[in-house]
């Protein structure tokens, strides 16, 4: 496995696509390869340290249906996004950092975070930091 | 290294990837040549543990499936 790290721009703040990044964070820490989160806009939001325990809702594509589905995983004990995420960061390399545009934006401010965060950084320092890995947007 | 089972994950139960994010994290406390254990329910650990042990270097020397449940037994690299 190559070591290029692997980059999540994560924009969505939904439930669902959170826990799809969690979901590929972990997989790749698992195969230890370096992961670098990005967290914009409604994702951002999601982790502040008063937010992140709430209940994010779903994709609009998720319907009735696909709702009870994920409800129904969860009651049978699937680990919530941000548990998964702390253990992608336990297990490997994962910096998970905040957009600084997006910081602003929502008038967040470092101390309003979840600790999973590990700070903020703006798109240079992103870039920089994942040199040719990959990017997945979410 | 002997022939025990040095560390058991019970994963059972648990989706995609926490069979392989459990095992990652046991492994970490394994001696080189010693034994891994893990119970899965997942369908996809079985391509998943494959893949996983190809990368990091660890090999499965047993691997079977009994109603649903998958037991792999993985050689620390």
């Amino acid at each position: 496995m190559d070591d290029k790290p692997l980059a999540i721009v994560l924009f969505s703040g939904t439930d669902d696509k959170l826990n799809a990044a969690a979901v590929m964070a972990s997989g790749a820490a698992a195969l230890g390869r370096p992961v670098h989160v990005f967290l914009q806009y409604w994702a951002l939001d999601a982790f502040r340290a008063d937010r992140i325990k709430n209940d994010h809702g779903l994709a609009a594509e998720a319907g009735a249906e696909g709702k009870a589905a994920v409800e129904a995983l969860q009651a049978a004990g699937q680990a919530p996004w941000y548990e998964t995420l702390a253990m992608a960061k336990e297990l490997g390399n994962v910096e998970i950092q905040a957009c600084s545009l997006s910081m602003d934006v929502l008038g967040i401010e470092e101390k309003d975070l979840d600790p999973l965060v590990d700070g903020t950084e703006g798109v240079t320092a992103f870039y920089i930091a994942i040199g040719d890995g990959q990017i997945l947007f979410i | 290294m002997s022939d025990a089972i040095h560390t058991t994950v019970d994963a059972k139960g648990l989706s995609c990837p926490m069979p392989i994010v459990k095992t990652a994290q046991a492994a970490k406390l394994v001696p080189s040549g010693e034994l891994i254990e893990v119970f899965a329910t997942d369908a996809g650990s079985v391509k998943d543990f494959a893949a996983w042990t190809r990368s990091t270097g660890n090999s499965i020397v047993e691997q079977t499936e009994d109603d649903g449940v998958y037991r792999f037994v993985i050689k620390r690299a």
